[in-house]
């Protein structure tokens, strides 16, 4: 044909290089076109995307960083003789992270290179709907065309215009995990999962942490779980200002950060000095460079997101989008991952199937992780109304934190189910140690239709957090007291 | 507990036959006293011990070596379990249910004879009886092991550091206690007479014995204690083991301070005058063989937990069995205790979860080429980090190619295998089948993902 390539891939993120790969396996000729604008601050990365670079990755690794402080208090009750408190360095951590990140884009390019797609460091923008044109850093211009093509460029956080000095003096999690230096006295204005979660493990690795809120944490989470979720970090050490919204951040002689802000509750302003103010007021897709206009996909006028149909095809035909970067989808990497996999089936592989985006499980990976899979309670309540849904629930305590001495008051497990009959499970929630874990099996059991009869049968093992869940008796109805008791 | 809610007149007889070596507990079972939590906490002391070590590599500071004191932890745990065994005496009095801390023993139809530790004898009759008096750790009959040898009965309590251990055995109960042992900084070792964690997915078997091997616990395969002889008394002292080869004549000595039998478990069935009423027991393994309704053959006797005959040993089959056989009997429910599929995990330094069929299993039962089995190994990311073990997490299912590729056969092995495997027997129990589970995302980024 005319086109060079039967698939371009703008984006190396989890769905662009999914989608990618897949389409070579079907002996495709792929190409795949990664460019990372530096932040504000300078910070830039190589292939791999958000998840990889930027996201997931080097934020488990720093939360395991941080569990590992809380491991190292429990170990002393466990008979190991360390001397508290134990100190933690910020470069050691960040050194390993970032090597291991390094290794991750490495091996990523190799990937590319085994499954022959080609891969142009290059920002890519629309010339026409078969055309792209890549531009490298040093300015030098390549044009591409081809049969289809998919836009996996992702998101990029946001930073609040409105505060003055903003841009200039603060970062975000695109810098923070490539700091060289510790972040030391930090405050985190956010509204999102990402930043709790990265407040949560600077507090763990000793670092003053403080999170400004203005309104409700977690959005679109069940809000029971996120408030517990909040309530454990404000008990493990992070300070929290609610009902504040930042107004000016200004820089002092001593190199250090004096944040003002508005206390709506009270209606004063309050200023405190800081060394590092991490923004995490939520991510716009990166669609500026593009060029879409020229070609006329559409996106969100709100969100700027690229509008998508069940088939993650844009308005344009030939034209896909996967990922963070497409409207009404969840930013995971593991849907981008899947979308991208049965895109690139359907487009070279004679397959029909087409994403379910329904009941897709997830984790924040808080101090205290929360993992969820299908409706919070009142996504339930109001799809089906209160008194056609079961919630039954219970405050556990892990086994581990007896010998310990630590804290369960927020280790806590809410299912919510379809009143009538089998009682088919709509929601699970779950805050504990290893939630991830605990989840990923149940929403297995959830995507098959599983009920609150069939859980019940189900023996539970012992003895591990999991199994409470098979436990599940006492419903909020009921008004019983939800605590375990006993073996 | 489930009987009294029925307003049914409840006993409960509890009697802990003191170990050759003295040691005894309180209420609550062998799960609670030397069972499932003590061996979980202290398998948790020894993951911390691997935590340590990880966290210099995430960037915590302190003094190259680190020590473990045993009794430290010793006294956190068994202050942890009188703690439980109180509870439950709580409960049960709240709960409106006798207790009698007393060996009881048939004497006749109905009747029970109680003989408490003073020796003071008292006669029960109750219309229905429940025997769940479970096992203890067998011997192995070779001169010196009572006298000389401790078994899980001991180890949890042990008032001293057991130092350089032999464990004998090959059980599950062998292979963990022999794991949390090296994990906090014990020189271990393991002797083996034929195969590990027999009745369990060999496959999986031989990978954990790699893995203990390769973090510094030595075994020593196809070989039989013959004759254990004490050295030096102390706390502890010093034991030398004799020991013959099951190939052929070869005999090996060895030093240890701790002899650790485990090498399984023997029903508490034989002094309990079950010939006075009739029960028929199985003479070899003193197990007693019951209907679909946990029965014997003596309609008004039932039976359940690990004295079952081709039943299950694990505490939440016996809890969710006693539950439902209380239900059937007093509040006209008929629903059976369901064994099929129950999962289970073995705490071993890498963790193993399964739920379902072994490989071995399941290629008898259907035939090797009616069977798809998909596998793949991970690294957990915790582990990227510290350098630690590439490679050797595993993941296996079993599918049933006839039915629908449905999965008959799930087996973990890695970190917070427990955690991973308990959903997953949920959605076998919806009889999920490889595409169901190829639809479902995965949480990013968590070992169960794989």
């Amino acid at each position: 044909g005319k086109n060079e390539y039967d698939l371009l891939v703008i984006g190396g993120g989890s769905g662009g290089l999914a989608c990618a790969k897949e389409a070579a396996q079907f002996g495709r000729k792929v190409a795949v076109l990664d460019y990372v604008e530096p932040s504000p601050q300078g910070t830039k990365w190589g292939l791999g995307g958000t998840c990889v670079n930027v996201g997931c990755i080097p934020k488990k690794l720093m939360h395991q960083a941080a569990l590992l402080g809380s491991a190292l208090k429990d170990a002393q009750h466990y008979g190991w003789n360390i001397a508290q408190p134990v100190h933690h360095t910020w470069s050691v951590m960040a050194q390993a992270v970032q090597n291991y990140v390094k290794s991750l884009n490495w091996g990523h390019r190799v990937q590319l290179q085994d499954k022959k797609v080609k891969y142009f460091n290059m920002q890519g923008s629309f010339s026409d709907p078969h055309t792209i044109r890549g531009l490298t850093k040093a300015g030098k211009e390549t044009v591409v065309t081809a049969e289809n093509i998919v836009i996996a460029t992702g998101g990029r956080p946001k930073y609040p215009t409105h505060v003055a000095g903003a841009l200039e003096y603060g970062i975000t999690s695109d810098d923070l995990f490539w700091l060289k230096e510790s972040p030391r006295k930090t405050l985190t204005p956010f509204v999102f999962n990402v930043s709790l979660e990265c407040a949560g493990f600077l507090t763990g690795i000793g670092l003053d942490t403080t999170v400004m809120m203005r309104s409700i944490p977690l959005r679109g989470f069940d809000q029971q779980m996120a408030s517990l979720v909040t309530e454990h970090m404000e008990c493990y050490g992070t300070k929290f200002l609610k009902r504040c919204f930042p107004t000016k951040v200004e820089k002092l002689e001593s190199n250090r950060l004096q944040v003002t802000w508005k206390n709506t509750d009270l209606g004063t302003e309050e200023t405190d000095c800081f060394d590092t103010v991490m923004w995490a007021v939520g991510r716009a897709p990166d669609v500026k460079t593009l060029n879409l206009d020229a070609v006329g996909v559409k996106t969100n006028s709100e969100t700027g997101k690229i509008i998508v149909d069940a088939s993650e095809a844009t308005s344009v035909p030939h034209i896909y989008a996967i990922g963070d970067i497409t409207e009404g989808r969840p930013e995971l990497t593991p849907t981008a991952i899947a979308a991208g996999k049965l895109l690139a089936r359907r487009l070279f592989g004679q397959s029909s199937e087409l994403m379910d985006y329904d009941n897709v499980p997830t984790t924040v990976f808080t101090p205290l992780e929360y993992g969820c899979v299908g409706l919070s309670e009142e996504a339930a309540v109001q799809c089906y109304g209160s008194d056609n849904i079961e919630v039954y629930h219970a405050y556990y305590k892990p086994l581990e934190f007896t010998v310990a001495e630590r804290d369960a008051t927020q280790c806590y497990i809410k299912m919510v189910c379809l009143q009538e009959r089998e009682q088919r499970i709509l929601g699970l929630h779950f805050i504990g140690p290893n939630a991830g874990e605990v989840i990923q099996g149940f929403a297995l059991g959830i995507k098959c239709g599983a009920t609150y009869s069939q859980l019940m049968k189900t023996v539970g093992i012992h003895p591990t957090c999991a199994e409470e869940i098979t436990k599940l008796h006492i419903t909020k109805r009921s008004g019983l007291d939800a605590t375990v008791t006993g073996c | 507990q489930e009987a009294a809610k029925y307003e049914k007149k409840v006993m409960v007889l509890d009697f802990v036959t003191p170990t050759p070596l003295g040691n005894s507990w309180g209420l609550g079972g062998t799960c609670v006293n030397v069972g499932c939590i003590p061996k979980k906490l202290m398998h948790q002391a020894a993951l911390l011990g691997q935590a340590l070590q990880d966290s210099r590599k995430f960037g915590w500071q302190f003094p190259e070596e680190v020590r473990h004191n045993w009794m430290t932890m010793t006294e956190s745990v068994q202050n942890y379990i009188g703690s439980l065994n109180w509870g439950y005496r709580v409960a049960l009095r709240e709960k409106k249910v006798t207790y009698e801390n007393a060996y009881g023993e048939f004497v006749g139809p109905h009747t029970v004879k109680a003989t408490n530790k003073r020796g003071v004898e008292k006669l029960y009759t109750a219309e229905k009886f429940l025997i769940a008096t479970g096992e203890r750790p067998r011997y192995l009959g070779i001169p010196g092991d009572k006298e000389y040898c401790i078994s899980s009965d001991d180890l949890f309590s042990l008032p001293y550091c057991p130092g350089k251990t032999l464990v004998v055995g090959a059980s599950y109960v062998a292979l963990e206690c022999a794991g949390f042992l090296a994990g906090i900084g014990l020189d271990v070792t393991v002797m083996v007479r034929s195969i590990l964690l027999r009745g369990f997915d060999q496959d999986i078997a031989n990978k954990i014995g790699e893995y203990m091997e390769e973090h510094g616990i030595n075994f020593i395969r196809e070989f039989v204690p013959i004759k254990v002889e004490q050295i030096e008394e102390g706390t502890p002292g010093i034991l030398k083991v004799t020991s013959k080869s099951t190939k052929g004549n070869e005999i090996i000595e060895g030093e240890y301070n701790t002899v650790l039998l485990a090498i399984g478990r023997d029903a508490c069935t034989r002094k309990i005058g079950l010939d006075k009423v009739g029960v028929i027991i199985n003479e070899k393994t003193g197990k007693i063989p019951v209907n679909d309704k946990e029965q014997t053959n003596v309609p008004y006797i039932y039976a359940i937990g690990d004295i079952l005959q081709d039943k299950l040993e694990l505490t939440p089959v016996a809890i969710q069995a006693g539950r439902l056989l209380v239900r059937r009997l007093y509040a006209g429910a008929t629903t059976k205790c369901d064994y099929v599929n129950v999962p289970t995990t073995v705490f071993t330094p890498l963790e193993y979860g399964a739920c379902g069929y072994s490989e071995e299993a399941a290629v008898k039962k259907f035939g090797e080429e009616n069977i798809e089995v998909y596998h793949s190994h991970f690294w957990p990311l915790e582990w990227t980090v510290p350098s630690r073990d590439n490679n050797k997490c595993y993941a296996k299912i079993i599918c049933n190619i006839q039915d629908n590729e449905r999965v008959i056969g799930f087996h973990v092995l890695g970190p917070n295998a427990g955690e991973v495997t308990q959903g997953f027997a949920a959605a076998m129990k919806c009889g999920i089948t490889k595409e169901q589970l190829d639809s479902t995302i995965g949480i990013h980024p968590v070992c169960a993902e794989v």
